[in-house]
């Protein structure tokens, strides 16, 4: 097929007209140069191969790495997991446990939802059901410019704002797991209208006329048909989100404290597998017991987020079903 | 008469959220410029950082971000282009394509940080080229290779069938009429795509702290030499980036100036990225335009 083709966007060259077309089959390189049907699908095939490999290759790197502290150093894998201390650079007898780390990633990546959601689906039915023409005019810029701004603006923002505000109202130095979680909440909050929005938006509009044609007021179409009839895209919506608040470093690690300790309240200071990764990954030598380890938290990271991705793929996949 | 209540209460709800929603980007940008705008001013843009004494400015910094994003966009957007005309135009529906779906899927919902440190484990230690320009480009192409895909076949796959089948009615290859026709077609969504991505790639920073380094080596910008250290264009020197250097300064400044030099350089890094944003949309109505031909 491919040598057909040749023929038809032949371009003679101007010393040999009639013949090029025969001699130019046995030729290889002319082939090559010719038919550009083979360089593009080279050029394709080539980076589908640079996208599976890439991720082949942080997988794989990051695991190997990552074990070392297990099978070189030979810590303990459970105690790691459920180890409250984390001493990496106490002379005698260091500890580490990376409890503190994955507690606090997941409470602030679960509170962050928890203040997000309500407001970011609140928004999407604004711009889908109450005003669909200027409603969506106004919100779309909104949310593209919030999803534009750089997270250590947010950090930043976070780090004069916020933390100085939670000193003089909640207490403590006002670097604190809820600030974190406010911060991130924040930076979610665009992510999970926009999925949000088109989620609502994919919903049929048979189903409202029919509820509208039995009385229903716009509130019981949203909350009993539309909301239902768009719940998996939704939950999908909030998952996402979730996975950047558990992916974020530095804003995060701007505002949250970085305690060592597991926390005893939400406005203890506390810190992330990501804030702790962010601090000590410059100051340690490679090879060393601690790179060791925050390798390994690297894998903790990577595993959740593996985990995040299977969920978000569980529930869109459940959905299609019903 | 209660679900006529409930319903008022719900929808005013409803209305609370959109306004707290648009409140909260008006007071963000309001912080931003209004404690940001005083403090950028010529000098500012135009002068070395400095570590310990006040008035120290961005102009490494503001560089070496847009040096990076040079260099990550000419990696990128080949590979993703021709990543997502792929997934488009060629791929079947099996298992392999299911599995590039799932890979562009994953490297998209990875953490930055996780993208920064497999940079640090490759480029930086493994290929010895040290926290460098070229090593933050490559993981910033690991983070950013994923939204062009997407957006590449997004776009192609809102070209209309007839075009393609024109074209091959007209025998011409399959490689020959995407090129000339689907991707042209296509061209203007592909670059909104594109420069909406720049944005986020010029304020990344995670992924850049241990690839492209926390210190930019003192450079001479009459030195145009790429080999020599003192270079600006120097792919294998070190390059704290704007958006690194807000962090940096925030968490590690010693300087008497912390507050004013970050609220300059977020205000430059946030005008930027609107400056992107903007920048895209008028590309695109632009181009929009003069191919759809109306006035």
């Amino acid at each position: 097929m491919e040598n057909k083709s040749v023929v038809i966007q032949m371009q003679p060259s101007p010393n040999n007209e009639g013949r090029s077309l025969i001699q130019n089959k046995k030729k290889w390189t002319s082939i090559f140069n010719r038919n550009s049907e083979w360089r593009g699908k080279i050029w394709i095939y080539g980076s589908a191969i640079v996208v599976i490999l890439s991720v082949i290759a942080i997988t794989l790197f990051l695991t190997v790495q990552g074990l070392r502290s297990f099978v070189v150093d030979h810590i303990n894998v459970i105690d790691f997991i459920t180890g409250t201390e984390w001493y990496p650079d106490r002379a005698e007898n260091p500890s580490y446990g990376a409890l503190p780390f994955i507690f606090g990633s997941l409470t602030v990546t679960i509170l962050a939802a928890i203040l997000a959601a309500p407001f970011a689906i609140g928004s999407a039915l604004f711009m889908t059901e109450l005003a669909p023409k200027w409603g969506q005019k106004v919100l779309q810029p909104v949310i593209e410019i919030l999803v534009g701004i750089p997270s250590v603006v947010y950090g930043f923002i976070g780090l004069s704002v916020i933390v100085p505000f939670m000193r003089t109202h909640v207490g403590g130095s006002g670097f604190s797991l809820l600030s974190g979680a406010l911060v991130v909440g924040v930076m979610i909050l665009p992510t999970i209208t926009s999925i949000s929005a088109d989620a609502v938006r994919a919903v049929s509009h048979d189903l409202r006329q029919a509820s509208y044609a039995l009385g229903a007021t716009k509130w019981q179409t949203i909350y009993r048909v539309v909301i239902p009839a768009a719940k998996s895209t939704l939950l999908t919506a909030i998952v996402l989100g979730m996975a950047r608040a558990f992916g974020e470093a530095l804003a995060v690690q701007m505002v949250i404290g970085n305690a060592r300790n597991l926390p005893n309240a939400i406005s203890d200071p506390s810190a992330t597998l990501t804030t702790i990764i962010t601090l000590s990954m410059g100051h340690s030598t490679t090879g060393s017991v601690l790179n060791d380890v925050l390798w390994s938290l690297g894998l903790v990271l990577l595993i959740i987020s593996y985990g995040f991705i299977l969920l978000i793929r569980f529930i869109s996949r459940r959905g299609q079903i019903s | 008469m209660t679900s006529k209540i409930t319903n008022r209460i719900a929808l005013t709800v409803i209305v609370l959220c959109a306004l707290v929603m648009t409140a909260t980007l008006a007071a963000l940008l309001g912080y931003i410029l209004y404690h940001g705008l005083s403090a950028i001013s010529l000098s500012f843009l135009t002068k070395d950082s400095s570590s310990f004494q006040a008035g120290g400015g961005i102009k490494n910094q503001l560089w070496n971000s847009f040096y990076i994003l040079f260099a990550t966009m000419l990696f990128t957007v080949p590979l993703g282009l021709c990543g997502g005309i792929y997934l488009s135009e060629y791929a079947k529906p099996n298992k392999l394509t299911q599995f590039i779906r799932s890979c562009v899927e994953v490297l998209a919902s990875l953490p930055s940080i996780v993208v920064g440190m497999f940079g640090l484990l490759i480029f930086v230690n493994y290929f010895g080229w040290q926290y460098s320009i070229l090593s933050g480009a490559l993981a910033l192409t690991v983070f950013n290779l994923p939204v062009i895909v997407r957006v590449t076949e997004d776009a192609l796959q809102s070209v209309p069938r007839e075009l393609r089948e024109g074209g091959l009615a007209l025998g011409v290859t399959q490689w020959h009429t995407i090129k000339t026709i689907v991707v042209p077609a296509a061209f203007p969504g592909i670059l909104t795509g594109i420069i909406l991505s720049a944005g986020r790639v010029f304020g990344e920073s995670a992924a850049l702290l241990f690839t492209a380094g926390l210190s930019t080596p003192n450079l001479d910008f009459s030195n145009w030499n790429p080999m020599s250290m003192t270079s600006p264009l120097n792919p294998f020197r070190s390059a704290e980036t704007l958006s690194v250097h807000i962090w940096q300064v925030n968490t590690a400044g010693i300087t008497p100036d912390i507050q004013t030099i970050a609220n300059g350089s977020s205000a430059v890094l946030v005008l930027c990225v609107l400056g992107f944003n903007l920048f895209a949309r008028m590309v695109g109505k632009f181009i929009d335009r003069k191919l759809t031909g109306k006035a």
